[in-house]
């Protein structure tokens, strides 16, 4: 009975121990199931993201071409730096990691929170820079924090050095991060966020030359983002360099003395273009921009009423002033208006309709042809001219000298000036040309506005017998490896409107105004050497009243007037031309003048 | 005391299953220690074939005795086993937050591992003294629920999650076996869910949060989901046939959180793919579905209780911590059988072949 009893539960036992094991076939099946799934039918996209895990493509920046001056002079150079960076992907909490990065290099933890909300638009695999160019005490510090900071590392990179802070800085420019909406005007398809482009000057406009391409290396690393081994490299090829046409002797003399001033220089080749120097002052140090500049930095250069980081040779604009008068000279000469020796009085004034226009020269010069009045700069002389040319004729001539339009140097921003004509007047202005306003324009004030680049090269073509030369900055590109890339050749952009016996006039003229006693630019005066020059000065402030012609000629002259003088040397055979320009010099012969001098000196003495 | 028939009844095909998973897993733990330089030096893999050997010597001691002195020590060895679960949490030695370990002089244990064979014995014992094919009621499963919650609690204050887990699940599943009320199991599993929030409070901050991970690991990718999901892709990427033994990216790059233990299996999917995975799968099953037959064969219900409850103790080792390793089941810490890392757990696995052997040797006693 008992065994009855047991073989019948043994049974059940049976039964249910069957049942069991059909439980357990059904939860391995499941598991296979699985199993199946993950390795058959999404084998290869898992495959696929262990590899994402495992392979990582590092870029390697290349080295930035570097920049000499026209002897090979180095001027631009990069230098090795360690850039503090985060990878997101290996950084648990990115927030605490980079509050304690603060901490250890004392550094306000805002600044760091704000770049880690810009690092998030970055992919969590590529490293973003948190802080460039850390010294090697900071280098130290997080070295031996590490464990602390997982996501940060250091990145060692090339980074840009310009040898002498703020020597042609403008002409240079500087690098600086990438804006948002640069990388959306779609002009920089292969830069991201974080990354640094030429803002400025030559380190904008040849950015594609001087860039290289960036190389890349595919990595193995591990869940901590450390890197195992190297799979693959592609190196890095460095950006190509590039020779200005600057000479730098002569931009550091332009630089020396133009400091403490306000304004502009620019020295050029006559016979080719090439920009020799150019100062625009105040200037900036370009290795702050790398960095990242604080907001107050910031916004110091940009509210800094004398504007540093306009580049004044090429944007500003101003009056030209007397300047004016070679291109009133050449209509007049070549209109047939005058001739060589045609002579008109100055008896200090001028009498147009009621009004009483005033020469600068209070007893008048009396008796004087045009040679004598370019020389003498006299008002009265010019203002006839004027009356007789009128504002369009002086207008076709002004831009057929390459007035009121880009020269087209090789840099960005560059303003166009403005030439006004009696059309132009009654559209801006919607009031009709005044009649008096023309004696205004042929002596250079009024409505007329240049930039210093147009001064010299419309010097300088009045230098080398009337061609108009494009300014060059760079005379050529080479790679790294000294292939040459691209050469710059002169480039004629046009003619003088002017035959050559009117333009040996006009050179008599400017001869006769550094070389004679009563010249008003005899200040440029170099003992054994024939410079050829013209003094301007000029208004802003006046030239934007409407009554211009009502102010005597005496109020132009007061000394909120920026000071202009343009020049060449030698006059027999032009190796240079120089446009300066002072803000609020006062008299071109006496502010703008020397500065010419000493730099037409240093330049020919040296011997070129 | 040796008779000729015990060596006839020898499962040689069951000791065969079990060592080759035994081998297996030796050879997947030299590769999933070539990460780490400290698992490396001290050649953990030697490690585990020592505990392998001992496990076997302890199967070998298990079996040289009748399994029903087990009946008769079961509360002993229970009661011997909550001292230690016990003693663990005044003396035991912290891990990762979790007291597990016992140190005695050169030896560690995790008595934990104990426990699980303990109540299995103790609860055949009881359940095979009042077999009732009608099914237990409430008063009946009182005092099994009360042995199997003193451990379960102290497991919890340890904490180990994964085992107080397979402590229930063990005790359930024996208790499903030998038959309870459907009304007392409907009844239980309402409790169950009722008082859900009660245990929600009870858990560690830790413990939630693997649990919520489970539920959404794409959620916190980098944080608690990070392990789920680089063990997904370890699998997933060894394709039908691996990355080859040793060439594991997932392995040997750290991606995978404790490789060598609780994602050992990863590992092996990752580098032997579907075809070698499938392998491994099979034999866990066939161990399981070997240790049930020795339950049918068995003669008498305390034997078949006690291999019952081995094997479904190995299968839900199997099952949690392969479902784990491929994301249909949160992530507990469960040892993967005769594979994953771990003195105890071979020990305590080869063991328990022991009984099962032992139970089919001594079938024929009951023979007439």
């Amino acid at each position: 009975m008992v065994d009855y009893f047991r073989l019948d539960i043994m049974d059940w036992y049976k039964r249910r121990l069957i049942t069991t094991i059909c439980l357990v076939f059904a939860f391995f099946l499941l598991l296979f199931g699985r199993l199946y799934y993950l390795q058959i039918i999404k084998g290869d996209e898992l495959r696929q993201l262990s590899e994402n895990n495992r392979v990582r493509l590092q870029s390697i920046l290349p080295m930035r071409g570097l920049i000499f001056d026209r002897h090979g002079a180095l001027m631009v150079d990069n230098r090795p730096s360690f850039n503090l960076a985060i990878l997101l992907k290996d950084t648990e909490n990115p927030e605490v990691t980079v509050k304690r990065a603060a901490e250890l290099l004392d550094i306000s933890p805002e600044y760091f929170l704000e770049r880690l909300k810009q690092s998030k638009e970055v992919s969590p695999y590529r490293p973003f820079v948190l802080k460039r160019d850390i010294n090697r005490d900071e280098l130290g510090l997080i070295e031996a924090h590490r464990l602390e900071l997982p996501g940060i590392f250091i990145v060692v990179e090339p980074r840009r050095f310009y040898i002498e802070e703020g020597v042609a800085c403008h002409l240079i420019g500087y690098l600086s991060e990438i804006s948002k909406r640069e990388l959306e005007s779609g002009q920089y398809p292969n830069n991201r966020l974080g990354d640094l482009i030429g803002k400025f000057g030559i380190e904008r406009a040849y950015e594609s030359f001087l860039h290289g391409k960036c190389g890349s290396r595919y990595v193995e690393v591990n869940s901590r983002g450390q890197v195992i081994k190297v799979l693959k490299t592609v190196k890095a090829v460095p950006g190509d360099n590039i020779y200005l046409t600057i000479d730098l002797e002569l931009q550091h003399k332009a630089e020396e003395l133009m400091r403490g001033r306000v304004g502009a220089v620019v020295a050029m080749d006559p016979k080719s273009g090439e920009v020799l120097a150019m100062v625009s002052s105040p200037g900036f140090d370009q290795n702050a921009f790398i960095d990242g500049m604080s907001y107050k930095d910031w916004d110091k250069l940009v509210t800094n009423p004398f504007r540093p980081l306009e580049n004044k040779a090429i944007q500003g604009q101003y009056p030209p002033g007397s300047i004016f008068k070679i291109i009133t000279a050449m209509a007049a000469l070549e209109e047939g208006v005058i001739d060589r020796r045609t002579k008109l009085f100055c008896p200090g004034y001028y009498i147009y309709g009621t009004r009483r226009f005033r020469c600068w020269k209070d007893g008048g010069h009396g008796n004087l042809n045009v040679v004598e009045a370019l020389a003498k700069s006299c008002d009265v002389f010019f203002y006839q001219l004027g009356e007789r040319l009128g504002v369009d004729v002086l207008a076709r001539y002004a831009k057929l000298c390459g007035l009121g339009a880009r020269t087209g140097i090789d840099l960005d921003n560059e303003a166009k000036g403005l030439v006004p004509t009696s059309e132009w007047k009654l559209r801006e202005k919607g009031v009709s040309w005044q009649g008096g306003e023309t004696l205004s324009v042929a002596v250079g004030q009024s409505f007329n506005l240049v930039t210093p680049i147009q001064m010299v090269s419309l010097i300088g073509a009045v230098a080398n017998g009337g061609i108009r030369y494009r300014p060059l900055t760079v005379k050529r590109i080479e790679s790294s490896n000294g292939h040459l890339v691209k050469a710059e050749r002169p480039e004629p952009m046009g003619r003088l409107p002017v035959s050559q016996t009117t333009l040996q006039i006009i050179r008599e003229g400017l001869l006769k105004a550094v070389n004679t006693r009563e010249g008003t630019g005899w200040v440029s005066q170099i003992p054994g050497l024939k410079v050829a020059g013209k003094t301007g000065t000029a208004q802003v402030v006046t030239i934007k009243r409407k009554n211009v012609e009502d102010e005597s000629e005496a109020i132009l002259h007061q000394f909120r007037d920026h000071a202009w003088f343009i020049a060449f040397a030698p006059s027999e055979d032009p190796k240079i031309a120089v446009a300066v320009l002072i803000e609020h010099g006062g008299y071109g012969g006496e502010a703008a003048a020397p500065v010419a001098k000493e730099l037409i000196e240093s330049y020919l003495k040296d011997g070129v | 005391m040796f008779d000729r028939r015990l060596i006839k009844h020898f499962d040689w095909i069951l000791l065969i299953i079990a060592l080759t998973i035994a081998v297996i897993g030796i050879l997947n733990i030299y590769s999933a220690t070539t990460a780490n330089p400290l698992y490396t030096k001290n050649h953990l893999w030697l490690k585990q074939l020592y505990w392998l050997i001992i496990g076997s010597a302890v199967m070998c001691f298990v079996f040289l005795f009748d399994y029903r002195l087990l009946e008769r020590w079961a509360f002993f060895i229970y009661g011997f086993s909550m001292i230690m679960l016990i003693a663990v949490l005044f003396w035991g030695k912290a891990v990762c937050g979790s007291k597990r370990w016992l140190v005695l002089g050169p030896v560690s244990f995790q008595p934990s591992e104990v426990v699980k064979i303990a109540i299995i014995i103790v609860l055949a014992r009881y359940f095979s003294g009042y077999s009732e094919q009608a099914g237990f009621g409430f008063r009946e499963i009182r005092q099994p629920s009360i042995l199997t919650l003193i451990p379960f609690a102290l497991l919890v204050e340890e904490p180990d999650l994964g085992t107080a887990v397979l402590i229930l699940l063990i005790a359930g599943s024996i208790a499903l076996f030998c038959k309870i009320k459907t009304r007392l199991v409907l009844s239980l599993v309402l409790l169950g869910i009722i008082s859900f929030p009660v245990q929600w409070a009870f858990l560690k901050g830790y413990q939630r949060q693997r649990i919520l991970t489970f539920i959404n690991p794409e959620e916190d990718p980098l944080g608690n989901g990070y392990h789920t999901i680089q063990s997904i892709i370890a699998v997933g990427s060894g394709k039908v046939f691996g990355k080859g033994y040793l060439k594991g990216t997932q392995n040997y790059l750290a991606f995978l959180p404790e490789q060598h233990t609780d994602f050992i299996f990863s590992v092996l999917a990752e580098e032997w793919g579907f075809v070698g995975s499938s392998v491994v799968i099979f034999l866990f099953l066939a161990l399981v579905v070997r240790g049930l037959k020795i339950a049918i064969r068995s003669r008498e219900p305390f034997g078949t209780i006690l291999a019952f409850g081995i094997s479904i103790m190995i299968f839900w080792q199997i099952f949690i911590n392969v479902g784990m390793a491929m994301g249909i089941l949160p992530v507990v810490g469960v040892p993967l059988p005769l594979i994953s890392y771990g003195g105890s757990s071979v020990i305590m696995v080869m063991g328990g072949i022991g009984i099962l052997m032992n139970v089919s040797m001594r079938r024929f006693m009951f023979q007439e």
